[in-house]
Parts: C-alpha cells; structure tokens; sequence
C-alpha cells in the first residue's frame, strides 16, 4: 500500500483556498440521503456532527459518556490558539504555521499545519457568536494570554475552563440538531468494531452501555472523532474513560496507525500521591505566563521548607537553560528538565518527584487578587488534591502522560487510508508532528469539526458513488458475533487479577521504558514483556458479572485488552525512529548538552503502521515529509 | 484508616434496592474519595463479585459525570466540591459513611449508584442555544461585551450539569440548572435574539420533564460545587416573566 496524503498543488498559502475550490459538492437537496455516522462528541465529534447536520446530512452520534457535554475535551484549562493578532504583537498566520511546525520538530505534516493556521480565525468568530464567555479587557474586546512555545500573546481563554466552554458551545450547537431531529444521539453506547464492505468503511457495531445490547448502525460514511490514547500509560491527565478501541479496532479493519511513539509529557501535573492514585491531574500550561520553575541548587536543601531557601541557592533552570524563552519553554524540553533535576536527586516533595512552581514574585507585581483572578480554579484545584495554599507556599509538580500525537493516519482530506472513513481531533495523526504546543488541540479539533470536514467529506460521496449500505450485511452479522465472542472470552477466563492491576502494570512498564526517555535496551526489554502481559492477562483477569446488562467491568476489561496489544506498536514505532524528536527522546541520540538531535536525513517521515492480521508482525509505509516553505532548522528556544 | 460503607446496591431501575455494607481497610487520607471506592470495587471482583456501579470520568470536577450522595448531601459537603474531588482527609478512622445516587424523579436510578440525567440533555436541546450555523460569523471583536458582563455570564457558564441541585431540592427542582443555562445566553449580546424563547422553552421543557418547583430554600446553590448563585435563578424569573408578557 503506498500512502497518497492528497495534499493539494500550488503555493502553502493558497493551497486549501484552491483545494476548497476542487472539491466538488453534494447539492443541498441531496445531502439528506447521505447517512454519517460519527462516533465522539468531544470538541472534534461535536463540532463536526453539528456542522454536517447542519448542511442537512443525517446524523447519528455516539458517546461512552451519559451526555455528548461530558467528553473528555471538557478538562481542558488553558486556552485555546489564534492567528487574530488581536495584541498587534507580530502574529499572522505564517506565524502560527511556523511555530507549531518547529514546536512539533518538523515532523508534521506542512499543508495541514498551514491550513489549521488559517482557520484558526474562523474558529474564535464561530466560538463567540455561540455565546462562549471567552475572557476580555475592560473595553469588552477580547484578551489573549501567552503559551509554550510562542513569543507571543495568542491564546483566547474562558477562565481556567476554556475546554469546558468551547465544548458547551459545541454540545449546545450538537443539542439544537438533536432537538431539530437531523441527529440522533447514542449516549452511553460503545462502538466495538468497525464494518468494511468492499474496502469502504460502511458503519460500526456498538454496544449499549446499559442494557449491554450490540446492534449494528450502516452509513455512508463514519467518522472518528474518539480522542486520544494516553491511558495506554495509566496514569495520565486524561479522563478514566479515554481509551484506544475505536482506532484499534479500525486499525484491524485496515486504517493505517501513524506514530503511535510521539506521545507528550506535560511538565506541570500535580506529582503522584501513591499507589492507589487513578489518575493525574494537570496543572494548565499557562500557570507557566507567572509562575518560575526552580529546585534547590544543593541536594541537602531539597527537604528544606522552600521559604527557607535564598535567591542564590535556587535554580530557576528553565530560565538559565532558555533564556530566551524561560519558563515557557516547550512542554516537551520542560518535562526532560524536569526529569533531569530529579534525576540529579534535586527534585523536591516525597520521593523527590517534583519541582516547583512558584508564584511568590508574580504576587508580589501583581497581587495575590490578580492571580487570583487568573487562576484561582487551578490554586483550588491545587489545594483540594494536595492540601497545601499555593498563594503562599510554591506548587509542586512533575511531568505526567498528557496527550498522543500519534493517531489514525488520514490524508489532507482527513480520511483514513480505508475509504469513508474519517478520523478528526485528537484520534488522528495530523498536525502536531513530534510534539504539540499548548492550545493547539482544541484548535485543531475544532478546526476538523468546524471547517474541514464538512468541505471534505461530501467530496467522497461524489467521487466514491457508493451504493447505500444496510446493516443486515454479512459483514455486520459477522462483526457482531466477533463483539460477543470477545465479551463471552472475557467472561470465561474467571482469573484472580483485575483489569485494573493489569493495566497498571502495563502502564507502568512504558512510562519507564518508553516514556520521557527511551533507549534500545529498554525498549526491547518491553517488547518482550508486554505479550506476556498480554498471555497473563487472557489467562488470569477477573470479569465479573455479565454481557447483558450494565457492566463496567467489561467495558474497561475490553479496553484494557486492546491496550495490551496497542501498547506493544508504541514501543515497535519508538524502537523503530533511532532518532530523537518533539516527544520522542532516545537517549542514544542526543548533543553533548543533553538536547534532541534529530535525524532528517533518514526520519523525516511519517511512519504509518499496517495490520498484517492476528499474530502478525505490522507492516511500516512511509509519507515522506516534505518541505517547501519552513526550513527544517534545529530547533532551539535558548 | 478504615472505613465502613453503606452502599445502595440495585441491579436495574426495575429491581428493588437497598443497602449492602462493604469495609474499605486500610485507606489513606490523601486517597479520593472514588479512589478508595476502587480499592472496594478491586476487591470485589478479585473476588468474583459485581463491583459497586458509579459513574465518574474527568476526576477533576468538571466534567460532572460523578454524582455520589455521601452521608445524605450530594457531593458530600465540602464547599465548591464534586465527589471526585472529595479526599478521605476530610473523613476519619472508623467514620460509617452511607452512599446513595441522585434521588429524584426525573433522574431514574439505572444501576447501583448510576442514573439517567438525559433530562438535563433534553431542556438544552429545547433552548439552550444560540441559533447560529457554523461559518458566516463576525470577527470575534465584532460584538465588544464588557467585561462585567463576561465575567457575569461565565459565573453561570460555569455549571457541570452534575444535577447535584436537583438531588438536594426537597422539591427536585432543576431551576439552578435551567437558570444558569438562561442566564449565560441572555447575559450575553449573542443571545439576546432569542432571549424570550429561551426562557419559555426551557422551562416547558424541565415541568414536562417531571421536575418539582422551586421554593427558594437554597440548599442547591449550598451543595452546587460550582458555587452557581441563586440570583440566576431571580434572573430567570424575570426573564420568563417579561418573555410570558410578550407572548399574551
Ligand atoms: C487536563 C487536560 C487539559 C488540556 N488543556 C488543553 C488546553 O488548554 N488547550 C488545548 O488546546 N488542549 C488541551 N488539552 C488537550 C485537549 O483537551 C484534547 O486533545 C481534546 O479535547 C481532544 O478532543 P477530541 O474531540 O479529539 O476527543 P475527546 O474530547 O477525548 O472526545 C472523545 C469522544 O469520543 C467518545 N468515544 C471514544 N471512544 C469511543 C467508543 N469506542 N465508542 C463511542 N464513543 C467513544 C467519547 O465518549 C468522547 O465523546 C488538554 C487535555 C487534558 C487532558
Ligand atoms: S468525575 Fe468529572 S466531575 Fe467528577
């Protein structure tokens, strides 16, 4: 299979312009016959089932959760990215472009990023009109703070809770086309597989998360809007639910899996507390604009209240090794630095797992009541989980598992290598190359929700002229038998280990092995371990209960088991890519200062992975990644 | 410490339930609340016994998937907190601590701890919305909101939809959530257009639900882990008031 990425010909700039041009249209009396299935309603699933419904498509939308408004994309804090230029600092969408390019280590895809730049305007005007309260300056315009990554001040925010806003709109757009009859929401339902009939992606097969029903829905086209895959480590930033299945799953069904390995590390979590910890919780990027980073320049002071340590034994490191771009260095340099001191022994905390973040000086400027104002949900957030007030005290924190910019591998039209099948937001492989710059998912997300996908998709069903599916298909009869088959196998293992120690054992494993470092050793050491994992976990995992009700049990067994199979592609991609880049740090390649040194001259691909069927070693085929615009500099923030 | 719970158990909305006694042992202070439920629920299937169902997602209070009534006030008490963000410090060695869903009738319990909140869903899709297509929009600072005004409507904006409001009304009364709903988008310039709608048809929608009526006690903006305030509720009123007027 060679992979086509379809990107446009012509000049970056004017590329989606004449692309949008070239595509060609389903006439709006005619889009009511087109079924689209999308599954998620995150900010990229709702976006998008809102905007297709809309142009009169019909639409059925489906979600694990109780309600579309409670996905994942929910918790998302800072802000989200904009090309507006609003604080007349120098931005311009050339600017955003070439900032999320060398953010992601030239290891995107530069079409994509550039159209994302351009319609990042788009979106901030989309999100207003909705009503959402995006924070503002006393003259009632809008105010903008600033990110990792960036020099300057383009990051639109409602609070501590831009996800939560920016998804309401989203849901509140999605429920007005609910209440209209051109969606059909499936709360509380799971999609299990993915059906293919004559090599186009034709519909899913679900299961009902209360009755524990599995039915089977056909469409004209189905799109994946399912998120990311971070819990693959455990422990992560993510919501309990977040997990890898529905790209999996299509996955086996033959949708390209592409690099999986760029998964990112934020630097500021709130340290792990202990064993029983389920999950972490992040403190936003943006907490970086005013607070420093430091950790005691001597080991003996490390246990020390940090009061009681001087200006000249601090180590403000960020900003002695980045001067130029100090505490708001990238996320995936902040997190090795981070790393690095505690692996010096400088790290803070119990088990010297932590640096601080201090707040003492941005205080000091502008009052504890600005701050306040600022950030007062994350301070309380920071003192129900930890107790402690960081108005007076630092934060402590440590990097933790966040977001995966590895996905599903879709071409500019955002489909997969299967045809009808779209994957958009986080689920995808797109446009954050090695690593993503803060306030750049929700752009994205809503970018392919908002104003990609709806342009693309009506191109394939006029160029693909399917004939309309039915769900009484062999093909679906016979995904729905595998679904209970591997929820009968499931139950009939009746182990003495739960899903959960399983999982946390995996978790476990790639976060040493495979996490903010990697190497040859370890990770071969891995790729041994997890099939025996896998082996343990068929013979020994406890499932209780059954099939044909509500059954949480199940619900996280199944996705556990496709995180044990998942897990071992992460660690094949990180073997694989002897280079370090963005998120994906080896330590056999490194500069003599201990910085990413990556390899263009044989990695400046995309490294899309192919199921070769059960057992099966997978297949890698290359997107070479070409530049016309950027130059493919080293990246440095010093 | 050790902790001894009183659980609702109930298999389905059809089945009779009641309450089962569980021990958590050996727990620690810093430990969630749901994170100690999970060592319970660990055990319990280690076990081969069902696990306590209940729902929960984000753990980090925004998301409002966790809706657990601890010793009989949802959420459990602790100011401007959800279940999730609840912590075992706030509970002591050898405490009895009794576990319940949301109680009310719009919400039907559908197993154990877990109920059907799609009524919440149904009141947006009746109004809560600002009628706009995606595409075709003015620049963002096209329409200048002052700042008071901002602030003001994301106070409102700010609700999870946990329904924990309705769980704690004597009445099971979902006007904090509706008002809140009301007053984000009528605040605003973008939803003044359809402001009188908005009110008419939301608050059809939560009476049909089966919702009860609102007396004013305030136990829901008390237990509201967003601290969303009563005075949205006078806004709403007023709102529905004026909009009522219009329409006769
Ligand atoms: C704590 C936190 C803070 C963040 N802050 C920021 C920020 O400030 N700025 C920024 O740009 N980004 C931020 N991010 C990243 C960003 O929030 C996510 O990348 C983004 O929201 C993902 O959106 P999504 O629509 O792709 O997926 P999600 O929001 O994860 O939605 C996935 C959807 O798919 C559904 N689903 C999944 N699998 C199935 C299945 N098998 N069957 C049925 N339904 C399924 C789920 O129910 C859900 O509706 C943050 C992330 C975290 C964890
Ligand atoms: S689990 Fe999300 S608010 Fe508690």
């Amino acid at each position: 299979m060679s992979l086509d990425s379809k990107i446009p010909p012509g000049p970056l700039a004017q590329k989606w312009d004449k692309h949008r041009f070239d595509l060609k249209l389903v006439n709006p009396a005619n889009k009511r016959k087109f079924d689209i299935i999308v599954v998620g309603s995150g900010l990229a699933g709702a976006s998008a089932a809102a905007s297709l419904a809309e142009l009169g498509y019909k639409v059925r939308c489906f979600c694990f959760q109780d309600s579309p408004r409670r996905a994942h994309s929910i918790a998302a804090q800072g802000g989200i990215n904009a090309a507006k230029n609003y604080a007349n600092d120098g931005d311009s969408v050339y600017r955003l472009f070439y900032d999320t390019i060398k953010g992601g280590d030239f290891r995107a895809r530069e079409a994509n990023v550039y159209r994302l730049a351009q319609v990042s305007s788009n979106i901030i005007d989309q999100c207003v009109a909705q009503g959402v309260p995006f924070a503002r300056e006393y003259g009632g315009l809008l105010t903008n703070r600033s990110f990792g990554g960036a020099q300057v001040s383009r990051t639109f925010y409602a609070r501590g809770q831009t996800g939560q806003q920016l998804l309401l709109g989203a849901y509140q757009a999605l429920s007005r086309q609910i209440g209209l009859g051109t969606v059909e929401m499936h709360p509380r339902t799971e999609m299990l597989d993915l059906v293919v009939i004559d090599g186009h992606a034709k519909g899913i097969v679900v299961r009902d998360l209360v009755s524990g029903e599995i039915s089977s829905h056909a469409a004209d086209a189905v799109v994946l809007a399912t998120g990311g895959y971070s819990n693959v480590f455990f422990l992560s930033t993510n919501a309990k639910g977040c997990n890898v299945t529905a790209t999996w799953r299509a996955w086996k069904k033959g949708a390209l899996f592409a690099n999986p390995c760029y998964t990112q590390i934020h630097p500021t979590c709130i340290p792990v507390s202990g064993e029983h910890q389920s999950k972490l919780t992040l403190m936003s990027e943006s907490l970086r604009n005013d607070g420093r980073v430091w950790v005691p320049k001597r080991k003996e002071d490390c246990q020390k209240p940090p009061a009681s340590i001087p200006e000249a034994d601090r180590d403000y490191y960020l900003e002695r090794k980045y001067p130029s771009f100090g505490n708001l260095a990238p996320r995936d340099i902040s997190s090795r630095a981070a790393k690095e001191t505690c692996d010096d022994g400088r790290g803070v905390g119990p088990g010297g797992r932590g640096v601080y973040l201090d707040f003492a000086d941005a205080i000091k400027r502008l009052g504890e009541s600005m701050i306040r104002d600022r950030y007062g949900n994350l301070f309380d957030i920071y003192e129900k989980i930890t107790n402690e007030n960081a108005y007076k005290v630092p934060m402590r924190i440590y990097p933790a598992v966040h977001y995966s910019m590895g996905g599903t591998w879709v071409d500019y039209n955002l489909m997969s290598t299967l045809p009808g099948l779209f994957v958009i937001g986080e689920a995808n492989f797109s446009d954050h190359g090695a690593n993503r710059l803060g306030a750049s998912a929700l752009m994205q997300g809503l970018a392919d929700g908002y104003f990609v996908l709806p342009y693309t998709i009506g191109d394939y069903f006029v160029s693909a002229k399917q004939a309309k599916p039915s769900a009484n298909h062999p093909e679906f009869k016979k995904a729905e038998e595998n679904i209970r088959q591997f929820a009968a196998r499931l139950l009939s293992v009746k182990g003495r280990r739960t899903a959960t120690s399983f999982h946390r054992e995996l978790g476990k494993l790639l976060w040493e092995k495979c996490g903010m470092a990697r190497n040859e050793a370890g990770l071969t050491e891995a790729l041994k371990r997890i099939p025996e994992l896998r082996e343990e976990f068929w013979k020994n995992v406890a499932v209780t209960g059954g099939n044909g009700e509500l059954n949480q049990a199940l619900e996280y067994a199944g996705r556990v088991a496709d995180f044990m199979e998942f897990a071992e592609l992460l660690c094949l991609d990180a073997l694989h890519r002897r280079e370090s880049c963005g998120g994906h740090f080896r330590e056999e390649f490194q500069t003599a200062e201990g910085e990413a040194k990556r390899d263009d001259e044989n990695f400046a691909y995309v490294a899309a992975w192919e199921y070769q069927g059960a057992g099966k070693a997978p297949v890698m085929r290359k997107e070479p990644l070409v530049y016309e615009e950027a130059h493919m500099s080293t990246r440095s923030y010093k | 410490m050790n902790l001894t719970l009183k659980v609702w158990r109930q298999k389905n909305p059809r089945a009779a339930g009641g309450f089962e006694t569980y021990e958590a042992k050996g727990v620690t202070p810093e430990m969630s609340f749901l994170e100690m439920l999970d060592v319970v629920n660990e055990e319990l299937i280690a076990g081969g016994r069902d696990p306590i169902a209940f729902d929960s997602d984000c753990r980090e209070g925004i998301c409002g998937m966790c809706s657990l009534v601890i010793n009989g006030i949802p959420h459990g008490g602790q100011p401007g907190t959800t279940t999730c963000e609840l912590h075992l410090r706030h509970f002591h060695d050898g405490q009895t601590i009794t576990v319940e869903p949301w109680r009310a009738k719009a919400f039907p319990v559908v197993r154990d701890l877990i109920t059907n909140r799609s009524a919440f869903d149904r009141i947006i899709q009746a109004g809560g919305f600002v009628s706009v297509n995606t595409g075709g929009t003015p620049d963002g600072n096209a329409i200048p909101v002052p700042k008071t005004t901002a602030d003001r409507a994301m106070d409102a904006a700010a609700c999870i939809g946990c329904g924990a409001c309705v769980a704690v009304c004597k009445n099971a009364s979902a006007m904090l959530f509706v008002a809140a709903k009301v007053s984000h988008l009528n605040l605003l310039p973008q939803g003044k257009a359809e402001k009188d709608r908005r009110a008419l048809n939301m608050v059809k929608q939560m009476d049909h639900e089966g919702f009860g009526n609102c007396t004013v006690t305030g136990s829901c903006e008390a237990v509201c882990p967003k601290e969303i305030s009563l005075s949205f509720i006078a806004k709403m009123n007023r709102d529905y008031g004026v909009a009522t007027l219009k329409g006769q």
